[in-house]
């Protein structure tokens, strides 16, 4: 399933400031994270989460590290911020006005996607 | 053996990967150590899945994404590396084909400039209305700078009437007052009309990105680098002008009456335009003149701001307020202002903290109190002097700096305490810019009335 690029977009930053709330993580670890809890149905492309964690940082919500990992390469670790705490409470909030509209619809709709299911079952 | 060799060919497609990465100037090196990193732990895991190296390296590769709209991407996010080339506006396609005829435009409105001010010579007697001159003097170079931009950005019509608006506006009133001839009132309005209009400018340099911070704030970088340019310019047209006199005088032939009605005026006047275009087309060329200054004077004027504090506090002496101390401590604020304003300007704003801004905060609160120490003197004996236009424009003006550093020294501390993003700094410094401009216009419009053109 294709999510559209309007919507990855917009739900990056909900996204990447709760699983740094989690624990503090660098790149590959976030992406790794973010196709497990969709089910790997987000799919970012790889290089576009950086833009994301550099304007996130730049914004003083998340800050970042170079550390020496088990690998032995430096490594770029992230830490969400008190700020980036806040904010992440303000967007749940958003999100969750939204999760609820949407809910409420589909639950008015519920007859005609059933028989959409009908029409695909026949 | 064989593993050796793969592990080797891996080593060198990353080094050709990371070299292809480092020509685009959005990213810069400690990305692509970041976005490197990324790389190799992906190969790794698909290699641990059971891909082959080469394999591998192409499929992370793929994920990682097109380098154009990557980069494009980090160029969106980190707009200011990009402020040297300017592809945020030619997002696609050639750039050369823009730079020649933006040279070509830059030279037509340069002449375009120089023959308005010859006009205006011809028509204006300097010698019986040389005020009148003075007064319009903004308004015959600052709109074919505007109208420069104006082409450049291919402003929308709605923006382009309120510019012309605002300019329409500052004819009026530059002219309409029935001035005392070189009265305080005129030499302010002389004075401060250039920089109500310079907000104009900004808006058509912006290009509708004035309402964005980082807009505003390429327009500041302009701003200072415009006036090195002018003023090496000006060197430069001093040498010539030197050179041409001297030869000249070899053939027994005076040039003075040429260079003060033609060379002078036409060159002041189409240095503006030519100095502008060369902003942005050869900014790599003398990269970021003006941070380079503030590297270097900031220490200066810091030094030199607690020598004069402990002095003062040494010898026990009062600030002469009888002249025009509060001019010379409006100059010092605005200076001191420029270097903190070039220095955040170019600063790279995910940064920590590091000496040289403790410096900044060192020079910006020895400002402050000196400044203090001289509002102090002249509050005490205001009513003693009197309210002269020239007083109050600079006791406003005094006030409009103050409260800038003032606040601009809680937001530098804040962030060198870890309390705040630097990004709050140069919001406020941009915010702050139309502050200046309004002052100005007040200075224009009210203060000849107010004081009864004198």
């Amino acid at each position: 399933m294709d999510i559209n690029k309007d919507l990855i977009a917009a739900s990056s930053t909900p996204i990447v400031l709760a699983i740094l709330a989690e624990e503090d993580s660098y790149g590959y670890a976030i992406l790794k994270r973010v196709r497990e809890l969709s089910g790997g149905r987000m799919d970012w492309t790889d290089g576009m989460l950086y833009p994301v964690l550099h304007r996130l940082e730049r914004l003083g919500l998340i800050e970042a590290k170079w550390q020496v990992a088990d690998t032995g390469r430096r490594r770029k670790y992230y830490s969400i911020t008190a700020a980036g705490r806040s904010q992440l409470i303000e967007e749940r909030r958003q999100w969750q006005a939204v999760d609820e509209t949407l809910r409420g619809i589909w639950q008015a709709l519920r007859l005609p996607a059933s028989a959409v299911q009908q029409l695909q079952g026949a | 053996m064989s593993a050796q060799h793969e592990s080797g060919s891996l080593e060198t497609q990353i080094d050709q990967w990371r070299e292809y990465l480092r020509r685009r100037q959005a990213i810069h090196s400690v990305d692509v150590a970041e976005l490197e990193d990324h790389l190799r732990e992906q190969v790794s895991a698909l290699v641990a899945s059971g891909l082959a190296t080469d394999e591998a390296f192409l499929v992370a590769v793929k994920r990682m994404g097109e380098l154009d709209s990557l980069s494009r991407e980090f160029a969106r996010e980190h707009s200011d590396r990009l402020w040297k080339q300017l592809v945020m506006v030619n997002d696609a396609g050639d750039t050369r084909a823009p730079a020649r005829s933006d040279a070509i435009m830059a030279v037509c409105l340069a002449v375009v400039a120089a023959v308005v001010i010859k006009l205006a010579m011809t028509f204006i007697d300097l010698d019986q209305d040389g005020g009148r001159f003075a007064r319009n003097l903004s308004l015959f170079i600052l709109p074919i700078l505007t109208g420069y931009f104006v082409w450049k950005r291919k402003l929308a019509s709605s923006t382009v009437r309120w510019i012309a608006a605002a300019f329409i506006v500052a004819a009026f009133f530059a002219n309409i007052y029935p001035f005392k001839p070189e009265g305080y009132t005129e030499i302010l309005s002389v004075l401060h009309l250039p920089i109500a209009l310079w907000l104009a400018v900004g808006i058509a340099y912006a290009g509708g990105r004035w309402n964005q911070v980082g807009g505003r704030m390429d327009f500041i970088r302009f701003s200072g680098e415009l006036f090195i340019y002018y003023v090496l310019i000006a060197l430069g047209g001093g040498v010539l002008t030197g050179f041409m006199a001297l030869i000249f005088q070899a053939i027994g032939m005076d040039v003075e009456p040429f260079f003060e009605s033609w060379l002078l005026p036409c060159g002041a006047a189409g240095a503006v335009l030519i100095a502008s275009w060369l902003v942005e087309a050869k900014q790599s060329v003398i990269e970021n003149m003006a941070p380079v200054l503030t590297r270097l004077f900031t220490p200066l004027f810091a030094a030199l701001l607690i020598t004069f504090l402990v002095t003062l506090l040494v010898t026990g002496r009062g600030i002469d307020v009888e002249r025009e101390a509060l001019i010379a401590f409006d100059l010092l604020l605005a200076v001191v202002l420029a270097l903190m304003l070039y220095s955040v300007s170019a600063r790279d704003p995910l940064q920590p903290p590091g000496a040289f801004d403790v410096l900044q905060v060192v020079l910006v609160v020895s400002a402050l109190l000196a400044n203090a120490f001289a509002l102090w003197a002249i509050a005490a004996r205001i009513t003693e002097f009197g309210f002269t236009p020239n007083r109050v424009a600079a006791l406003g003006e005094n006030i409009l700096l103050l409260v800038n550093l003032a606040w601009s020294a809680v937001l530098y501390t804040r962030f060198l305490r870890g309390r705040g993003a630097f990004q709050d700094l140069e919001r406020w410094q941009t915010n702050y810019l139309p502050v200046f401009a309004g002052w100005a216009a007040i200075v224009v419009i009210i203060f000849p009335p107010l004081f009864g053109y004198i």
